[in-house]
């Protein structure tokens, strides 16, 4: 059973149930103390000893039941799938001539495993699945490719080359007999593939999912198919959530060994101004102040989308969002964020500014005539946008005045290096006001600059 | 057998702590059980009002043991939650014993035997007597064994928590003048926090991890029963059910066990007999704590009524 406590802790972390070692010791303890017996105190044991958060207990609780059912699958289907294909392969009255010949004399020179079948014993059947799949190390499967050889390498470990060799043996003394056997053999053949895709789903969530993300981290962010935004949603989570942990530490740092004068004094009045206790100086950090300009045309309007997201689930880092959006004129649409779901804010914003032609100038325009107040020495612009104008009039000069009124401005372009001022890309004018312009097609790119962003004021 | 005396374990747990008039589910049960089988804390997170601190204060009763509370709050340190020097009688000690100091440096003829002698008589002022023990230090040193109660710890600083790394896993507490005080019987800790931020990995893995959530229908009614004894029982399944209706809605804060158990007072209170909707009305805000929340609640208010009546026909 400890074997069994193993395999569950390796499900687990499968489910993203974080299992260090000192928790499995206290799991396994826990344990010792209920038993096995009662199951649902055996559940309830290890989601306390286990899972640390809501989420955690939810899919913990889901992987204990389906982890502590398998045994019962193997128990159930050889049973109800070889009377099955025994009956249907032969006709009522000759089955049972076969079943009692089958079972009256047992045939003394066949191996284990066809005896094991043909007396339809399933417990032991269960138990030789079991112990194969352990001898076949079935928790070592990583990718549903692999089910194949999984299922052959558990069959081998229980004897099938005996298996067939009496198969051919009996086809030419007792047809029958052998019909019978082959039958069961298909039966067995189906559990079989039913207990490794249960391990599949039990060990191998977690290599899968890696991959998957990590494909999804690198796919440009402007071609994601449909189905995969809501994946897409959830690792940008996942980002802001790292990007979260990373930059939330406290705000105050003590400058080791700077007295701070005036603070020590006052607070040291009560005993005549004699420094008992002293007060050293502190570094007050900023937390970030963004201004975001989005393009919502076309090809940019996905990436700017994730980005939105992005910055502002990261509310607990940035002190200050206001995101504006933009493609011939401009609004703010930080309300609209903070107020609607992801997709109905993104649906409201392109209902009102999206899908048009891009007018970086009058957009620009739009910015300065109603918006440069927001912007202070502390705040960080953040301009996501392809720069391409419909060679209409840049407006360079009004960026530059941005530039020159905030910390930094950063330009976020979804086209590759190459593509910069070739036909109506008008990024090698920008680029000379912003601080920064760096490519952002992929999650991970995204990830890479909202960090850069956020790490200039720690 | 093991498992058998587990599962009387713990139903016995469950009775001990209805007999102090806490209605405990299977989960609470268990995990006071193993709490103290196995020694760990147990961290309880849920919505407020759930009785994540009546627990503990069930168990106290229910064990016979003081029980010591720490409230956190932003800004709590170890000078108040742990132990503190008491300065003002350290002070006023060595004023006393100015005269003494003659006679005991007296007999020294140069300033290094004076120093020495010294070094003997200084120890005198950092020992037991001049520590003023704080809950945490409290919770170590009662012979008994206590209910330790660390409550909101998610309102401290980050700091704090590591602070309670070596007392929740090994009992015990250092102190640098004095050494390391272990405790005479280890307590029972119960940490309560309402998930208003993540706490660390570190203190996670030292604790039972236990969520209280909105009790089911059937337990809630028995908490009911046990808190207010003198509703009746059609009444107790009405109020219940309707608020079983109200917590479907989308709330700024949901009526929890607190707010039933408030409720229920209030109802027996006004002598009603059933459910109708001016005697709702005019109670709501016993339940719902926010004016918005009333005014979304309120269209509704007959059909939950309605249906709460309902059920309790079929229940």
């Amino acid at each position: 059973m400890r074997e069994n406590l193993h395999r569950f802790f390796r499900a687990a972390r499968g489910v993203g149930v974080h299992v260090s070692p000192a928790e499995s010791i206290d799991a396994m303890r826990a344990v010792k103390q209920v038993g096995f017996s009662d199951r649902a105190i055996l559940r309830d044991s290890l989601l306390l000893t286990l899972a640390k958060s809501q989420d955690e207990k939810l899919a913990l609780g889901d992987c204990f039941d389906l982890f502590f059912s398998q045994p019962e699958p193997p128990q159930d289907q050889p049973e109800a799938s070889s009377e099955n294909a025994s009956q249907d392969a032969d006709p009522p009255p000759s089955s049972a001539a076969a079943a009692e010949t089958g079972e009256g004399q047992p045939p003394q020179e066949l191996g284990p495993l066809a005896q094991m079948l043909l007396s339809q014993d399933r417990n032991a059947i269960a138990a030789a699945i079991a112990s194969a799949s352990g001898a076949a190390s079935l928790s070592d499967i990583r990718y549903s490719t692999q089910r194949g050889i999984f299922s052959s390498r558990i069959l081998d470990a229980m004897g099938l080359q005996r298996l067939r060799d009496d198969l051919d043996q009996l086809t030419a003394t007792n047809p029958a007999l052998a019909e019978r056997l082959r039958a069961a053999l298909d039966a067995l053949r189906e559990a079989v593939r039913d207990t490794v895709s249960q391990g599949l789903a039990l060990y191998a969530r977690e290599e899968a999912e890696n991959l998957r993300n990590e494909i999804l981290r690198n796919a440009p962010l402007a071609r994601i198919e449909r189905r995969q935004v809501a994946e897409m949603r959830a690792l940008i989570r996942q980002i802001a959530r790292r990007l979260r942990e990373r930059y939330s530490k406290p705000r105050k740092r003590q400058r080791r060994g700077h007295l701070d004068v005036r603070r020590t004094l006052r607070r040291n009045a009560a005993w005549g101004g004699v420094p008992f206790l002293t007060a050293w100086k502190r570094k007050h950090r900023d937390r970030p102040k963004i201004v975001a300009l989005c393009d919502v045309s076309g090809s940019v309007a996905q990436v700017s989308d994730f980005f939105l997201l992005l910055i502002h689930s990261l509310h607990e880092v940035v002190d200050d969002v206001r995101s504006f959006a933009f493609s011939s004129h401009l609004i703010e649409v930080s309300e609209i964020l903070k107020k609607n779901s992801p997709e109905e804010a993104m649906a409201e914003i392109m209902s009102k500014v999206g899908f048009g032609s891009s007018d970086y100038g009058s957009s620009l325009v739009d910015f300065e005539k109603e918006f440069m107040s927001t912007l202070t020495p502390q705040t960080t612009v953040i301009v996501l946008g392809d720069a391409r104008s419909n060679n209409l009039d840049p407006r360079a000069d009004i960026l530059r005045r941005i530039s020159e009124r905030s910390k930094r401005l950063v330009w976020l372009n979804p086209e590759g290096r190459l593509a910069w001022g070739f036909g109506d890309s008008e990024m090698p004018r920008y680029a000379t006001f912003c601080t920064v312009v760096r490519q952002c097609a992929t999650a991970q790119q995204l990830e890479r600059a909202v960090s850069d962003i956020v790490a200039t004021y720690q | 057998m093991a498992d058998q005396k587990a599962s009387t374990s713990i139903e016995a747990v469950q009775s001990g702590l209805a007999a102090q008039g806490y209605i405990a589910s299977r989960q609470i049960a268990t995990a006071v059980y193993l709490s103290q089988q196995i020694e760990k804390p147990i961290l309880v997170e849920g919505p407020a009002g759930v009785g994540k601190t009546e627990l503990a204060k069930a168990i106290a009763a229910w064990r016979g043991m003081k029980m010591i509370r720490l409230q956190c709050y932003e800004g709590l340190d170890e000078a108040k939650a742990l132990y503190e020097w008491k300065y003002a009688k350290q002070l006023l000690y060595t004023q006393i014993l100015k005269d003494k100091l003659g006679e005991v440096l007296g007999g020294a003829q140069t300033l290094h035997a004076a120093l020495n002698q010294l070094h003997d008589f200084g120890d005198v002022f950092f020992s037991k007597e001049f520590v003023e023990p704080r809950p945490l230090l409290q919770a170590l040193e009662q012979p008994g064994g206590c209910v330790l109660l660390i409550d909101e710890i998610d309102k401290s600083d980050a700091e704090f928590e590591s602070l309670l790394l070596e007392i929740l896993s090994d009992f015990q507490v250092t102190i640098p003048e004095l050494g390391t005080v272990s405790a005479i019987t280890p307590p029972t800790v119960i940490l309560t926090s309402n998930s208003e931020r993540d706490l660390g990995d570190a203190l996670k893995r030292r604790c039972l991890h236990l969520h209280i959530g909105f009790p089911e229908q059937r337990l809630e009614e028995r908490i009911v029963e046990s808190r207010v004894p003198g509703i009746s029982q059609t009444l107790r399944r009405q109020m219940v059910g309707f608020i079983h209706e109200i917590r479907s809605l989308d709330l700024k804060k949901l009526p929890s066990v607190s707010e039933t158990i408030d409720w229920a007072r209030v109802l027996v209170l006004l002598q009603a007999s059933e459910l109708d909707t001016d005697i709702v009305k005019d109670t709501l805000n016993v339940l719902l704590k926010y004016e918005a929340d009333i005014e979304a609640a309120s269209p509704q208010l007959t059909t939950f009524i309605a249906k709460a009546a309902r059920s309790n026909v079929f229940g």
